[in-house]
């Protein structure tokens, strides 16, 4: 099965390490990953911030660089949710598991793709660390996630599992309302750190790096020794290292 | 709207000062939190809620396809029952009819069930001015109007105020508050029974709103909880009730729909304690409709931004939002604050303020309103709608241009990555200017020597 | 042009061209069940009410006049109103149709029939039919007394609505008097009867 990567912005230009571990996984579970090097945003942040045109434009470049493939593994949430939920209404796109379409591509996020097309839960990992996981807004009520990511946790080798009190409840980051709305944001991700702290765990998992980093640069200036890591970084590592 | 939130500063600015109150912010988390989860308990009982809430959705919808068409069956039905219908373009005109219906009465009182649409045009204000006293008869609207505070939620006004504040409140201003008034909550209702009670026996004119009309039978419909409702729509011989244009509802069946969604949604109850009904002049009654617009047929006009008058006013997207839940509804500087309020107030007053503007950027869109609303409001989508509408500051145009114009050629965003690389070293722990606001609370992740697609480039795909 | 033609005007402008929606019904409606209500539809009615801090009691038909001269008895209520229309058996009482709201305040409670119950909230409906009066019988008194035909409980909402005339005035009733407006807590009795007592007659 072939299927193409799109990276997104932020994992390009701050998390190579999650997209590295992206392909480490889809090869070894037997999928052939390509890397349409004309990608580069699906357009979120101007969208949600108001500039639907700057984002729009985004948008079309996107359908074009993917518009080959079958299908498209999108290592975040949100952007995942971005293409899925907004392009049709914003450039009439058409997103093959879209509400009411069929036709490619379609459009995965990591967890989706793993658990609905390639039909695994267990993806031989191993981690023998304290983990609590964070479900993210977006993966959570846009993508309707559900227990896919806890499933591929849970069947992760050595790894202890620690339910995050108000998992639920958005951290507080929302794209540039974390800068515009720099109090509020604050105040969620103090409440949101508080319960990952209360937790336990050595490290906070989610399903976007955007999240992470928010949290993860808040637990880090407190110096909690807490680390985030993407979900695809966890499911990457294996007994052996990688 | 209410002029008290004239000259407001936007909301970034409330907020901040918000989020220091610790006392404001434990009151709201201890309400919100309580009324979430017996909203959660309740709808949960009901296993057809989904279809509940798309009913819900489309009635409304076909209603407001629809409106002038069931605005004239209503006037009709209520007339033909013997009420008087009057119709409002806006505050002003409502606040005149209303006035010139006490004045020809000969009364300088009024009483007055909670109602959002007269908080929305003014309405006490109005008549204040014209030598008419208004007494709100809701307890969290008597704490709000006793402690000449503001309301800050659509359904608990005064949910900012705990138990011991209310106390306060009470032996303050209310002068016939027993002198040994604890703060328990029982005994704070008792004292606004006894408070409220003479008011109530002598009133000869009350004011309300609805929260339903029925276009097929005339019967307009009031959902509350003390019987402070009952009193006013009851005993006093004019009544007269000021509604927006889209609380409207076709058929008298589809309230089956509306009286399972609004009291689970809003008071977390299974229902309500009381709800009345009545269509036209009742028992003897004088009877005044006055249907108001005032910037509604504005919202209807916007093929996005009109689903925000599917709105029931249960407040249930008030009591989910972590942004509401930190700042309180003074924050939105608006009778209808919290999510529902970032959408609606920017609509009904335009975006001509720096306050207004604001309003759509205060959520972080997690989602959680649209969850829970029972006429399925998209909030996040209206949200972003406005925020495209309002005018941008200019150092964010120019930012946004350069975005785009790096990621409109991956080459350029290539380029950047690489000269972000090689200044890896020298991003200071503190950023400066408007990205200050990111680096106050959290650090910056490492910014990695090499992309991951130059990573791709030189390894391959990593095969290499 | 009148303020009614602007607001027409402004709203045939705004909808111009916009599709008409279908209305999906894909929830409970109306059962219309045939016959005397169950027992377990009983319970499930009186459990709810229950919930509400209501009193309820369940009683053969014949046995209502005593229900209810015990329930009066035992509150003490000498000035009772029982609205016109109230079954003859029943103790007697003002019908209260002249009293002023100050004389009602007087009263010690008041006894009623309802139109229907709805099981699944706990609530009663009140249409000012024979034994339920104008509005404000049920309202000034401190306690309201009311009894419940077995037959007149139905499952849900949508059956309720159903059965009502839309042209009467409706109060529909569910528990006393409450308010949720200090700290969202739910504290009984404030404007309303503080005390509502419920005799199912089966």
């Amino acid at each position: 099965m072939r299927v193409a990567l799109f990276i997104t912005c932020v994992n390009d230009t701050l998390f190579p390490g999650t997209g590295q571990a992206v392909v480490t996984l889809l090869r070894r579970l037997g999928v052939d990953v390509d890397f349409p090097p004309a990608q580069t945003c699906c357009g979120q942040m101007h969208v949600n911030t108001g500039y639907p045109k700057e984002g729009g434009r985004l948008a079309r470049q996107f359908m074009d660089v993917f518009a080959g493939y079958e299908a498209v593994v999108i290592p975040s949430g949100s952007c995942a949710a971005m293409v899925r939920e907004q392009y049709p209404r914003l450039i009439g796109a058409a997103i093959g598991n879209a509400p009411d379409t069929s036709c490619d591509p379609k459009v995965y996020e990591l967890s989706e793709f793993l658990v609905d097309v390639l039909g695994v839960v267990d993806v031989g990992a191993y981690f023998p660390h304290w983990v609590t996981y964070h479900p993210t807004c977006h993966s959570l009520r846009g993508l309707r996630l559900g227990d896919r990511p806890r499933k591929l946790l849970e069947n992760v080798r050595g790894l202890e599992l620690v339910p995050l009190p108000g998992a639920e409840e958005c951290c507080g980051f929302g794209g540039t309302f974390a800068v515009k709305n720099k109090d509020v944001s604050a105040a969620m991700c103090a409440d949101k750190v508080g319960n990952v702290l209360s937790t336990g765990a050595e490290v906070l998992c989610a399903a976007d790096n955007s999240c992470l980093m928010h949290i993860g640069g808040t637990l880090r200036r407190q110096k909690s020794g807490i680390r985030v890591m993407h979900l695809a970084e966890i499911l990457a590592t294996t007994e052996g290292g990688r | 709207m209410s002029k008290t939130f004239v000259g407001m500063p936007a909301f970034p600015k409330n907020a901040a000062k918000a989020v220091q109150d610790s006392q404001l912010r434990f009151n709201l988390r201890k309400a919100t939190r309580t009324i979430r989860n017996k909203r959660a308990l309740v709808v949960g009982e009901l296993a057809d809620w989904p279809g509940l809430r798309q009913a819900g959705k489309a009635i409304k919808d076909h209603t407001l396809r629809n409106l002038d068409r069931y605005l004239i069956q209503l006037e009709e039905a209520v007339t033909a029952a013997g009420g008087h219908v009057h119709w409002a373009k806006d505050a002003a005109e409502a606040n005149r009819i209303v006035a010139d219906l006490v004045k020809a009465t000969g009364e300088t009182e009024v009483v007055k069930v909670k109602s959002m649409a007269t908080q929305e045009i003014g309405l006490n204000e109005a008549l204040e001015a014209e030598g008419i006293t208004a007494y709100e008869t809701d307890l969290a609207e008597l704490i709000v109007q006793l402690g000449d505070d503001w309301p800050s939620h659509i359904l608990v006004p005064a949910i900012h105020r705990n138990r011991a504040e209310i106390r306060e409140i009470f032996l303050d201003k209310m002068p016939d508050a027993p002198p040994g008034l604890t703060d328990e909550p029982r005994a704070l209702a008792e004292a606004a029974r006894l408070h409220l009670r003479e008011r109530f026996l002598r009133a000869k004119v009350a004011i309300s709103g609805a929260n339903f009309m029925i276009a097929e039978t005339g019967t307009l419909v009031v959902l509350e909880s003390e019987g402070n409702g009952r009193m006013c729509l009851t005993l006093p011989r004019t009544l007269i009730s000021v509604v927006g244009i889209e609380k409207l509802l076709p058929t008298w069946r589809d309230l089956e729909v509306f009286l399972q969604l609004l009291p689970r949604s809003s008071t977390g109850e299974r229902m309500n304690p009381y709800t009345s009904t009545w269509a036209g002049a009742t028992e003897g009654q004088d009877f005044h409709l006055v249907l108001l617009d005032n910037g509604r047929t504005g919202v209807l006009a916007d093929e996005v931004g009109r689903q925000a008058l599917r709105c029931i006013r249960c407040s249930a997207c008030l009591n989910v939002c972590p942004v509401y839940e930190r700042t309180g509804g003074h924050a939105y500087g608006s009778v209808y604050p919290g999510p529902i309020g970032a959408i609606l107030t920017p609509q009904l007053r335009g975006m001509s303020t720096e306050l207004d503007r604001s309003l759509p950027f205060a959520s972080s869109l997690c989602g959680a309103c649209y969850e829970v609303c029972p006429v399925a409001i998209d909030i996040p989508t209206v949200l972003v709608e406005l925020r495209a509408k309002a005018r941008h500051p200019r150092a964010e145009r120019l930012g946004m241009a350069a975005a785009g114009w790096v990621f409109t050629r991956s080459v350029r965003l290539a380029r950047a990555q690489r000269f972000g690389g090689r200044m890896r070293r020298l991003v200071p722990k503190r950023l400066p200017g408007p990205m200050s606001a990111w680096t106050d609370t959290r650090d910056i992740p490492d910014i990695p020597r090499e992309s991951f697609r130059a990573w791709w480039d030189r390894t391959e795909g990593g095969t290499r | 042009m009148t303020s009614r033609d602007t607001i027409l005007g402004r709203i045939r402008a705004a909808v111009a061209g916009a599709p008409d929606v279908e209305i999906p019904r894909d929830y409970h409606g109306p059962i219309f069940p045939e016959g005397p209500a169950d027992a377990s539809l009983i319970e499930h009615f009186a459990e709810r009410v229950r919930d509400y801090r209501a009193t309820v009691h369940i009683v053969p038909a014949d046995e209502v006049p005593a229900a209810i001269q015990a329930a009066l008895s035992a509150r003490q209520a000498d000035r009772v109103i029982v609205p016109e229309g109230a079954p003859a058996e029943w103790p007697p009482g003002t019908a209260g149709e002249s009293l002023t709201p100050a004389q009602l305040d007087e009263m010690d409670g008041v006894v009623t029939t309802c139109a229907v119950a709805v099981a699944e909230t706990g609530t009663i409906v009140l249409d000012g039919g024979p034994g339920m009066g104008r509005r404000a019988l049920t309202l000034v008194p401190d306690y309201h007394l009311c009894v419940v035909m077995a037959e007149q409980i139905v499952p849900g909402v949508p059956d309720a609505v159903a059965r009502l005339d839309p042209v009467r005035p409706l109060t529909w009733i569910s528990g006393p008097s409450a308010t949720s407006d200090i700290e969202l807590n739910r504290v009984e009795g404030v404007h309303g009867p503080r005390t509502l007592e419920v005799i199912i007659a089966t």
